[in-house]
């Protein structure tokens, strides 16, 4: 019985590291942003997570500033802190390769992840711990979605639903 | 020891070993089944006649003059004369079998308050109400100009029963308001207010999905016009679901919809319906999942309702006194009167993580908003972590919960 409760702590420790703990009690970039130009709505009807992503691209493409404001679970938080810290000072089309990476490393673990695209993604590993718990994947990917529906410029809410 | 024993009447609990899906590991620890409320497990009794009735006894009701349909009309037929009674409805006829609670609902809106309703009317809910008792009045008030009035709740997540009264007024033209409340487990005081509204002559439709399951249901001593009610939230099959109506009011009623089995007649001159309660049972029905649910109606009385609900009342209790313990916690719905539910929160821990880790630990919640998301506005949260109890739930289980609660309040600490 111990060793059971050792291995599935593991498990949740793994889903629960402290980076995403972290993150999800002091989310970076909460809040507004002056002069969003592309915003987005996130919702995950199942937990009630809504999160409304907001991005400042400059006359360069790329990616002057980002934040996030809602509420949801610690990984859909977590997720969403990780993804404006990634994704300032980054082109939009660096940041939607992103997008691609973070969703197939939580939905097809068996693909190289490992590609070099130039930016820092070793703090989206935090995030792999949801791998093994499938119904929290649309919680890590809910910021992701909204990020890439504010890029194509969509304006109803998307869901993970 | 002594708190399972101290909580369970031994009867009661031993029903716990008829019912196969509680004896299995989840995530290699004994499952723990605390979400009843949103479904119950079945019973071996009910899982045999579903499946002794597929084997053996299918074929179309109320149709052919074969011997297997023979069968079939008397299994389906016998499971309504099984739930007249075990609700005490004075007719077979009153029985419309349904498949939910919300086709009730729905049933009860677009047939009967629809054609009645004009601008100004009222429909009166409550905020407890889960949305199955709040959208299908939303859409008859729009398609008809009435108004949906909703009575408040106080803190405690009772009904505000002046309030109430107040609203409670003779342009009211249906009262719809729940037995008990999915998200609280409040239980509205249903002895008082209907002859309240009776005395203005304003019908009144009871949801008494969370109510059959746990205490003896008389619809003629509760005095209400319609009463909604699900299969599966009573330990029978899902898709099936029961409306008991007055007679009188539903024999004034147009059907609900058109089909095979409603009809006496049909030429295109025009049609005539078929007498209650085939008017509102266009199609072929849910045969199986109605005889499953009579077999469940056969195992509640064999345990008893009034047992039933003293077994839980004693077990939610112990839940609501083991879980106040927990440092960090906020129990949601602490009303005087309540049945078998309870809904909490823990220090900052969002309830979808908090579900996540209960279940890594065997222990199964519901997280989020039940379906009844002006309840959770009304708390101003945007979910909650809640416990429902069933008749197979003991201390044991009230135990395992605490310990993951704590576990969890470890890996957020």
């Amino acid at each position: 019985m111990n060793a059971v409760d050792l291995h599935s702590g593991d498990d949740l420790r793994e889903l629960y590291r402290e980076l995403i703990l972290d993150h999800a009690r002091n989310p970076r970039h909460f809040g507004k942003i002056d002069h969003p130009t592309h915003t987005a709505e996130g919702i995950n009807p199942l937990c009630g997570d809504k999160l409304r992503l907001s991005v400042r691209v400059d006359r360069h493409g790329n990616i002057a500033d980002a934040s996030f404001e809602g509420s949801g679970c610690a990984i859909s938080v977590a997720s969403a802190s990780l993804l404006t810290d990634m994704i300032i000072g980054v082109p939009v089309a660096q940041a939607l390769t992103c997008f691609d990476i973070v969703t197939q490393r939580l939905t097809a673990p068996d693909v190289d992840h490992e590609r070099d695209i130039g930016i820092d993604l070793s703090k989206i590993k935090a995030l792999d711990g949801v791998r093994e718990f499938p119904s929290r994947v649309k919680c890590a990917t809910l910021a992701w979605h909204a990020l890439r529906s504010a890029m194509h410029g969509q304006t109803a809410p998307v869901s993970t639903e | 020891m002594t708190q399972l024993q101290k909580c369970d009447q031994p009867q009661v609990a031993d029903c716990r070993q008829d019912f196969p899906a509680l004896h299995q590991d989840v995530n290699a620890h004994a499952l723990v089944y605390l979400d009843s409320a949103a479904s119950a497990q079945q019973p071996t009794s009910v899982i045999e006649a579903v499946a002794d009735y597929q084997r053996e006894d299918h074929a179309n009701v109320h149709r052919g003059v074969h011997t297997l349909s023979h069968r079939a009309t008397d299994a389906y037929e016998g499971a309504r004369d099984k739930i007249q009674s075990f609700i005490n409805a004075s007719s077979r006829s009153e029985i419309v079998l349904t498949s939910g609670t919300t086709e009730s609902i729905n049933l009860v809106a677009q047939s009967f308050c629809r054609p009645r309703l004009d601008p100004g009317d009222k429909i009166l809910i409550t905020h407890l109400e889960h949305h199955s008792n709040i959208v299908p009045w939303q859409i008859v008030c729009e398609q008809t100009g009435a108004e949906l009035v909703v009575a408040p709740i106080n803190t405690r997540g009772e009904l505000d029963i002046d309030a109430f009264y107040s609203l409670l007024t003779d342009d009211v033209r249906l009262l719809a308001i729940a037995q008990v409340s999915n998200a609280l487990g409040t239980v509205n005081p249903l002895r008082d207010i209907i002859p309240r509204a009776k005395s203005l002559g304003i019908p009144v439709l009871v949801d008494g999905a969370q109510g059959v399951p746990h205490m003896p249901i008389d619809v003629q001593s509760l005095g209400c016009d319609f009463y909604a009610f699900s299969g599966h939230k009573m330990f029978g099959p899902t898709g099936t679901g029961v409306l008991f109506g007055k007679e009188s009011l539903l024999d004034a009623m147009p059907p609900y919809q058109g089909g095979g089995d409603m009809i006496l007649e049909v030429s295109f001159d025009g049609t005539v319906y078929n007498d209650l309660p085939y008017k509102f049972e266009a199609g072929t029905p849910n045969i199986s999942g109605v005889v499953g649910l009579g077999a469940a109606i056969d195992y509640l009385s064999s345990v008893g309702m009034s047992r039933i609900a003293q077994h839980e009342g004693q077990l939610l209790a112990y839940l609501m006194q083991k879980l106040g313990e927990v440092e960090g916690i906020r129990l949601i719905g602490t009303a005087a009167e309540k049945s078998g539910v309870q809904s909490f929160l823990v220090d900052d821990i969002h309830s979808h993580d908090l579900g996540t880790i209960l279940d890594h630990q065997g222990v199964a919640i519901r997280t989020g908003h039940h379906c009844a998301m002006p309840v959770m506005d009304f708390f101003g949260v945007s979910g909650t972590a809640r416990a429902s109890l069933a008749l197979y739930n003991n201390a044991e289980d009230v135990d395992r919960l605490v310990e993951a609660v704590e576990k969890a309040r470890q890996i957020f600490a």
